[in-house]
């Protein structure tokens, strides 16, 4: 494995809080130092100019769907590993709703063996809370942990059995496993596409309100109080949400949470002429909820940002809003929009960083997201001042369903590095 | 750094890109919803409909404007009135027409909604009628449909139904004249109703005085207000002093999923009786977009009353979608 040296770039750690003008080493896989000078006998053998560039640790993504095994019209492991690699994302969590579901070790080894054919990125699997995501039984949590899950969720879908819910909590805790879960009442939610508020209404289309986010929370927080479960919540969309949130962290409870980068950006406004491009879940809110959003991230109430990434095929989105299939395929614009926050001076940039790398490594627990020597040497190169425009036809990633389309963008990734190994660079189209 | 090509910006787009239903001039290219329309565009539509009135009243009632024509009449929901006076509409205008019904199911056999449209277009066709149970159903097709195609929305989930909204304007206007000085409420289930969003939005760009919505919380959409209404739960605080009473029908599964208790509750505190419509002008005029449910929303007293003009709106029907068919055919192909 070759030794690489990344001259004079800006590194930017939060982990270490490093943010200098420095040289970055890399060998045998693993950051050997962030310094101005060599280590000890390092002599590289390849020298990469880091000067008007950034230098930050490869990027982590907690909510990826991958659609691989069993939606491969949708996309695979391998599109999508080499299109987080594009977006500087070199470690993805998958959610479990994969046909089969993550329920068996066979399936964590697939994933995992099929992510290293491919080679362009890591893959942890989160693993189903429940036997088939049904919701009526605990899945296998300690086995399917010792295989490599790194988490559990039930993808989104609530547990409608409290009791069920509070055991699976109970269990979690039994073999210190994290638990990633998304609020949303389900008899509240029901059948709906869009945010309960004024454009709804207009348009005629079903909504959900706020309180689907609120109640279901606030069931969840309950039990978390009283099993002590260390639970994540994910894709936040109400500024309700961020205040019981924060509330419950001052309480103590050892909770952490995310919002979905696209809600940073877009309100309900934004489903006017029926775009189905924004039809997300939870939806679009208003435009106070889009701003709670954006200062829950700044002052910490957040922990970290996703993209919450799902490629659709072309026809998901050709229909009747109603019927289109939510989500957007995110990994390529997840760097560049976190750092469009930091041209708004909504985040620093070592805050923005940090939310797309140490933080979600730490909801995980895994060593990654940092520049510490030891730690894999996972690398993202970017340049803060390319200005590009995103045109979906462009993404490398299977699914092409953005409303970003036409955006554009100041930060663009350069060169990443996986392990040592280079999984991306701007000017070869494809990496051998 | 890097050296990047810039792309130019998007091409210089007219004022009315966002709008599918209007063309660079801001004609009425299809017609979807009212929105980003004004009051001269409904104005148009109205006065073309009333010169149409004479033709209808003829022992022969056709004339030549859309001979060579094909319109195909789209039905993915079922609709008996709709459906019958667009095709009487078009078949006065001279045009060929197809009617489709066609069940859910059948496009759930694997044909998309853009097959379907693909295949009728190969037919070339000139014109397509849509009603469609989802919400955008309309804008969806017009944003995919070839260009010498136009688009007529006959209802779209719960969002326009604006022929619909039109012929009721149209049946005002004949009965009450000037909008701007009318009081108009609009009673029952507007939640789940199309019409009900189009008659709003078509009332509002007519300046007319005051619109009113009379339901029960359950079946009013949140920021219902927002749309340009007073908001009324109580039958005769509403009705007071109206002009115009617009009662919706009540679809009987509304009981299930508790917006309403029972269809006896809801006629005691929302049915339209003949006591209660002592609470409106004493000419106030009363209409239904049909079907109406006797005994549930409307007393047969008041439906087949002096008041009531729920007849007329059928016949007036005939000749707004005419006007619409007529209209935005003819911008079809002066944009063609």
């Amino acid at each position: 494995m070759s030794r690489i040296l990344i001259e004079q770039g800006r590194v930017i750690d939060p982990a270490n809080n490093v943010d200098n003008i420095t040289n970055l080493y890399l060998q045998a896989g693993t950051i050997s130092a962030v310094a101005d000078h060599a280590p000890d006998g390092f002599v590289p053998d390849e020298v990469i100019d880091g000067r008007d560039l950034i230098v930050i640790p490869g990027l982590l993504e907690l909510s990826a769907r991958l659609h691989e095994p069993g939606k491969e019209y949708k996309a695979t492991i391998k599109s999508e590993t080499r299109a987080a690699a594009a977006g500087g994302i070199t470690s993805l969590c998958c959610t479990p709703d994969t046909h089969p579901v993550i329920d068996e070790t066979a399936t964590v080894e697939l994933i995992h063996r099929r992510a290293e054919d491919a080679g362009f990125a890591r893959v942890l699997p989160i693993g189903a809370l429940t036997r088939g995501l049904k919701s009526d039984c605990l899945s296998e949590m300690a086995t399917l942990q010792a295989a490599g899950c790194i988490a559990f969720s039930n993808a989104g879908r609530a547990i409608k059995d409290t009791q069920i819910l509070r055991r699976a909590m109970q269990y979690a805790t039994t073999f210190d496993i994290t638990l990633i879960l998304q609020a949303e009442d389900p008899w509240l939610a029901q059948g709906s596409c869009a945010h309960e508020g004024a454009v709804a209404t207009r348009l005629g289309l079903n909504a959900s309100p706020v309180a689907a986010e609120t109640v279901e929370l606030a069931r969840l927080l309950a039990l978390v109080e009283q099993t002590g479960a260390r639970c994540h919540f994910s894709h936040l969309s109400s500024r309700r949400a961020v205040e019981m949130i924060a509330a419950a962290k001052q309480q103590g409870l050892p909770i952490s949470a995310d919002v979905a980068i696209h809600q940073l950006f877009f309100t309900e406004m934004d489903l006017d002429g029926f775009n189905s491009q924004c039809h997300v879940k939870p939806p679009f809110r208003s435009q106070r909820d889009k701003e709670a959003l954006r200062r829950g991230v700044q002052d910490g109430t957040i922990d970290l940002i996703c993209c919450d990434h799902q490629p659709h095929e072309a026809d998901a989105k050709l229909q009747p809003f109603p019927q289109t299939e939510a989500g957007i395929s995110g990994l390529e614009t997840l760097l560049p929009l976190t750092m469009k926050l930091v041209e708004e001076e909504v985040l620093t940039l070592s805050q923005a960083v940090a939310l797309v790398t140490h933080n979600v490594a730490k909801v995980i627990q895994q060593p990654l997201g940092s520049l510490t020597p030891g730690h894999s040497a996972d690398v993202c190169l970017f340049d803060p001042n390319a200005y590009w425009e995103l045109e979906p036809q462009q993404l490398l990633s299977q699914g092409k369903n953005t409303p970003f389309a036409g955006w554009c963008f100041q930060s663009e990734v350069q060169q990443v590095f996986l392990a040592g190994e280079r999984v991306f660079r701007v000017d070869y189209n494809t990496v051998e | 750094m890097s050296l990047k090509i810039l792309r130019p910006a998007p091409s210089s787009l007219h004022p009315n890109a966002n709008n599918v239903q209007l063309d660079e001039n801001g004609k009425l290219r299809h017609f979807l919803s009212f929105d980003g329309l004004k009051a001269d565009h409904l104005t148009e539509i109205l006065d073309i409909a009333e010169s149409f009135m004479g033709v209808n009243e003829k022992s022969s009632k056709k004339v030549p404007l859309l001979r060579g024509k094909t319109v195909v009449n789209l039905f993915f929901e079922n609709s008996t009135r709709t459906r019958t006076t667009f095709e009487l509409a078009a078949k006065r205008l001279s045009a060929d027409v197809l009617s489709m019904n066609i069940s859910t199911s059948a496009t759930t056999k694997g044909e998309t909604l853009l097959d379907t449209l693909r295949n009728l277009e190969a037919m070339q066709s000139d014109m397509f009628v849509i009603r469609h149970a989802d919400s955008g159903a309309a804008h969806f097709i017009a944003s995919h449909v070839a260009p010498h195609i136009a688009v007529i929305n006959g209802g779209d989930g719960q969002h326009a139904h604006p022929t619909q909204a039109m012929l009721d304007m149209f049946t005002i206007r004949r009965c009450k004249g000037d909008f701007t000085r009318l009081k108009v409420a609009i009673v029952g289930d507007i939640l789940h109703s199309r019409v009900a969003r189009s008659q709003i939005h078509a009332l509002n760009l007519l300046n007319t005085a005051e619109v009113r919505v009379i339901a029960p919380r359950t079946l009013l959409p949140e920021r219902v207000e927002s749309l340009g209404v007073q908001v009324y739960h109580k039958m005769d605080d509403g009705l007071h002093d109206v002009d115009v009473v617009i009662m919706l029908r009540l679809q009987r599964e509304r009981m299930k999923g508790g917006f309403l208790p029972s269809r006896d509750e809801f006629y005691q505190q929302y049915g339209l009786t003949q006591a209660r419509l002592q609470q409106a002008k004493p000419d106030a005029i009363v209409m239904h977009p049909g079907p109406s449910n006797r005994g549930v929303e409307i007393e047969s007293q008041v439906q087949d009353g002096p008041q009531s003009v729920i007849l007329q709106q059928v016949t007036y029907g005939i000749a707004v979608r005419m006007a619409v068919m007529s209209l935005v055919m003819r911008n079809a192909g002066a944009s063609a």
